[in-house]
């Protein structure tokens, strides 16, 4: 099957601009500017079953028509600050084949009107800051960014702001106050960006993977794309495998593929014999599957979409498949991901704040092979309460793999708690 | 000599690139650190007069982001990634490793001053780990798929000023 997102495993050379050019690059964005009204492109992103690909699975073109038309300027803002995780897709999509997606940025801004688009990466992707900067300097030369775009009076202009280290970026409104050169902590909502964004003003705010489907959904057409995947999740997606398996890396598979197939047709399996133990699917802030005898089946003929990962209770989120094996133990797993919750808390609300903090170190006490029964009741009641009541999603998803974790392991966490990794 | 005088023409670029003066804070901190490692006090003062900010508020900056220091540490800091995703694939033994051969613990810094080793979270290069990067002044670069062996050379690649190895 032909690549339409990581295209460079199909046209390596795709990163140069004739290259991509030659092989129907900036078609989509001259098609757009030149013949069709911005709410053409909207309908068409609607029609297409587009759904954002950054964690949330929201569906891309209602997104877009939040914006109100009374209030000018329109912004968008690329969320290239991947740091779940398990997550290491988009930086594979800017690195190898950074025109589709500037495209896609371009095509996402004309849809909603904004002559500005700006791309948000983490502070570590400076090398990335650095290519595209060059990247969209030869769209300029080429006359594919700038004013009056293939004869129209249409403008675009592209920048990209470079974070600084903090995953609490990746949270949209965080990612805004980032960008406004203010410490990145989300804002209380409403209002909400696509009225109230950057610098005030109407914000679309969209993962690289989401922009980079655009010039394909363009060019091919909404029906072609809402013919790959399932149903209610369209396209192709891909997803990050990492952890206890022989391949790990970036599999881009029509949405609704099977675990079985990601993990062992293309995975290659566990390394050294091992058996499967667990499965992260949406990265560290993931709902832990157990898999053993009486489950592994069901997981693995689970079809990696938005609705069927749910139904194994977890969610697919960014599709950073961490894969665990029968040497791990959960209190150690729980361990690291709260190590990095605690780290990433922002500060602004109490509940993530001091809740994070608790839990560390009553899981510490517990790895440590130091805890009482109380601490296992006390973790379960601090995550409770942290759970829901925060301000963004951070503090809900440093609880996901803590109470699954508890859950679904027991046995990983009787007393005396064996002392393992 | 003031940031204003060392990087007048890269300053004024920073400016023309965004609608609001308060969006340089970021790139200007960058900046303060190329040449030291960290941001002197004197710095932040100067970043907070350009953009009409308390001092206050640029030092929260510093400290919220994880990439701006506010301390000397070695000239490169060596910042392995040992989050979950690494750690599966052995990070932790990579690190502790990596901390005896330099006979340093994590957090310290080389005795010649060279090299600073911190644990840090994910780095989205969780399927070519163990990985780190190395961060100097102001520049970032990730090192993949490596071993003790490897980072050692590395080390000892930068001691003599030579190319860094990738």
């Amino acid at each position: 099957m032909a690549y339409f997102v990581l295209r460079h495993r199909d046209i390596p050379d795709i990163k140069n601009i004739e290259t991509y050019r030659k092989n129907g690059g900036f078609e989509s964005l001259k098609k757009v500017i030149g013949s069709m009204q911005a709410q053409q492109v909207v309908d068409e992103v609607k029609a297409s079953g587009l759904r954002g690909r950054g964690g949330a699975g929201f569906p891309t073109g209602v997104k877009w028509s939040f914006l109100p038309n009374n209030i000018w300027p329109h912004y968008v803002v690329c969320n290239a600050d991947e740091s779940e995780p398990g997550t290491f897709k988009d930086r594979e999509i800017m690195e190898s084949n950074p025109f589709q997606f500037l495209e896609g940025v371009a095509i996402a801004c004309y849809a909603v009107g904004a002559v500005e688009g700006y791309i948000y990466l983490r502070g570590e992707f400076q090398h990335i800051q650095i290519f595209l900067d060059q990247c969209i300097l030869e769209m300029e030369k080429a006359g594919l960014l700038g004013d009056n775009l293939f004869g129209t009076k249409t403008s675009l202009r592209l920048k990209t702001y470079l974070g600084a280290g903090a995953y609490i970026c990746g949270e949209e409104t965080a990612l805004l106050e980032s960008i406004e050169g203010k410490r990145g902590q989300p804002r209380v909502r409403p209002p909400f960006p696509a009225v109230v964004g950057l610098y005030g003003k109407p914000t679309v705010i969209n993962n690289v993977e989401t922009l980079t489907n655009l010039p394909m959904i363009i060019e091919k057409g909404a029906a072609w794309y809402k013919g790959l995947g399932t149903e209610k999740s369209a396209g192709v997606k891909i997803f990050s495998l990492s952890g206890n398996i022989n391949n790990p890396g970036n599999y881009e598979l029509p949405l609704g593929t099977t675990f079985r197939e990601l993990i062992f047709t293309y995975g290659g399996g566990i390394p050294d014999g091992r058996k499967l133990r667990a499965l992260m699917p949406a990265g560290a802030s993931s709902s832990i599957i157990r898999v053993d005898e009486s489950s592994f089946d069901k997981v693995m003929d689970t079809k990696m979409d938005y609705e069927n990962v749910q139904s194994v209770g977890s969610l697919l989120g960014s599709a950073s498949v961490i894969v665990v094996d029968d040497s791990h133990s959960m209190n150690w797993i729980i361990n690291k991901t709260i190590r990095f919750f605690e780290h990433e808390s922002c500060g602004k609300c109490t509940p993530c704040r001091d809740g994070t903090y608790w839990m560390a170190h009553i899981i510490e006490r517990i790895h440590a092979g130091q805890s009482t029964s109380a601490d296992l009741q006390l973790l379960k009641s601090v995550a409770n309460q942290v759970n829901g009541k925060c301000l963004c999603a951070l503090g809900d998803f440093s609880t996901m793999a803590v109470t699954t974790a508890l859950e679904r392991f027991p046995e990983d966490f009787e007393l005396p708690v064996q002392i393992a990794n | 000599m003031s940031l204003a005088e060392k990087y007048t023409e890269e300053i004024k670029a920073i400016f023309v690139k965004f609608p609001v003066k308060r969006s340089a804070v970021m790139p200007l901190l960058y900046l303060a650190q190329r040449e030291d490692g960290y941001i002197t006090k004197e710095s932040m003062a100067e970043i907070a007069d350009m953009l009409d900010l308390d001092v206050t508020e640029v030092a929260s900056i510093v400290g919220f982001y994880t990439l701006f220091h506010d301390e000397k540490a070695g000239k490169y800091r060596m910042q392995v990634c040992n989050d979950l995703p690494c750690a599966l694939r052995g990070a932790d033994k990579f690190l502790e490793a990596l901390c005896q051969n330099l006979g340093i613990k994590v957090g310290e810094t080389t005795a010649d001053g060279l090299v600073t080793v911190e644990a840090v979270m994910c780095l989205a290069a969780c399927d070519r780990a163990p990985m780190f990067q190395l961060q100097t002044g102001d520049q970032l670069t990730y090192h993949e798929h490596m071993t003790v062996d490897r980072s050692l050379e590395l080390i000892e690649a930068l001691k003599a000023g030579g190319k860094e190895i990738s």
